[in-house]
């Protein structure tokens, strides 16, 4: 899932100091399962932007609402049912839905209340830890299903580097070493012998560094 | 100018079982203060930081709640997980620069102990001193 985490709220409340009527707008989504942007989150928020408001002795209206997702043509029509509650939105969504919210509503001013930081999982309650880069070309198949781009510091594809130390990164001891995992785990699944494959250069076009991307798909399109 | 707080009290409801027994009369007898509101919790477990953010909302002076020793609540973690809330707000009102002594987390002993009432007399004396909170609408 896309993780996020909010922003501080002296930030947030800066963005809207002009506002007089705003929307908090939660998603469904991935910022839900990660208690960054659901109903929950925007209960909070819109608390304390209440509060910081009061306390700069100024009167703002507050509407909450979550929408299942943000980041969908259809459901970014919901926002509709808030009409004329607002003049202005704070989205909780990744940075995705705070596009479509703009990409959509041409009018719309929209904040984001949160930072979008990576693809990732929970690793434990109230921890999630980044597995992906979405880099567009999938090489777990070649490194034991551990990804070495978003998981190695220096996004090596022929690693361990120089810096690896009992199995930690030289960039943050607290990382373990991708390279040291990706070694061990091949070796449990009798295929070790992957490590001595060289990596060939790779064209990166996929990651983003090609401009932005986009997925077609002809069997979906009307 | 005197300054009674408005304070609301939150407690799981293994601590305050006895207390809620007292009745009014016989809380006001042992020392509690009048201006102490108790809202009472199934357990510390269903604290949300934003029935605490409510409660300044509302007009709270200051905020609290009272749960079981950290090893020794009766559904395992309630009051460990109502000590993270708090401290979510603490940290909250310090984003706000607001005092954070305003909300506060007591680990009380279950059923009537005089730490309870204790606790109410320590959050009126603190709210007291710092006066009005700054949450409500005329101070700045």
């Amino acid at each position: 899932m896309i993780i996020a985490e909010r922003k501080p709220v002296n930030e947030i409340l800066d963005m809207v100091k002009d506002a007089k009527k705003i929307l908090v707008l939660g998603c469904r989504g991935c910022v839900t399962v990660c208690s960054a942007g659901g109903e929950r989150e925007v209960e909070i928020l819109a608390s304390l932007i209440r509060l910081g408001m009061k306390k700069q002795g100024k009167k703002i209206q507050v509407t909450e609402g979550t929408l299942v997702r943000q980041c969908d043509r259809e459901y970014i029509d919901g926002i509709d049912q808030w009409k004329g509650k607002y003049d202005s939105i704070v989205s909780m969504a990744c940075g995705v839905g705070v596009n479509f919210i703009a990409n959509l509503r041409p009018t719309t001013i929209v904040y984001p209340a949160v930072n979008t930081s990576f693809f990732g999982g929970s690793a434990e309650q109230g921890v999630w830890t980044e597995q992906c880069a979405g880099c567009g070309d999938c090489v777990l198949h070649l490194t034991g299903g551990l990804c070495p781009i978003s998981r190695c510091a220096k996004s090596l594809f022929n690693g361990p580097c120089g810096g690896s130390v009992d199995g930690r990164c030289e960039i943050n001891p607290e990382t373990e070493c991708v390279w040291q995992l990706i070694h061990d785990r091949l070796g449990r699944i009798n295929n070790q012998e992957a490590m001595n494959t060289i990596a060939p250069i790779r064209d990166w076009r996929t990651a983003g560094h090609g401009g932005p991307r986009k997925t077609l798909r002809d069997d979906l399109t009307l | 100018m005197s300054f009674t707080p408005n304070i609301q009290a939150f407690c799981c409801h293994y601590t305050s079982q006895q207390t809620i027994a007292e009745g009014k009369e016989g809380l006001k007898r042992d020392g509690m203060p009048e201006n102490v509101t108790l809202n009472r919790l199934v357990c510390g477990g269903k604290l949300q930081v934003s029935t605490l953010l409510k409660a300044f909302e509302d007009g709270a002076d200051g905020v609290y709640f009272v749960g079981c020793p950290p090893d020794e609540c009766h559904n395992v973690k309630g009051s460990q997980r109502a000590a993270k809330k708090v401290a979510a707000v603490r940290q909250a009102l310090i984003e706000l620069s607001v005092e954070p002594e305003r909300v506060e987390m007591f680990h009380l002993e279950r059923g009537f102990h005089p730490e309870f009432v204790k606790a109410a007399q320590v959050m009126n004396k603190r709210i007291t001193a710092l006066g009005p909170c700054p949450f409500k609408g005329d101070s700045k």
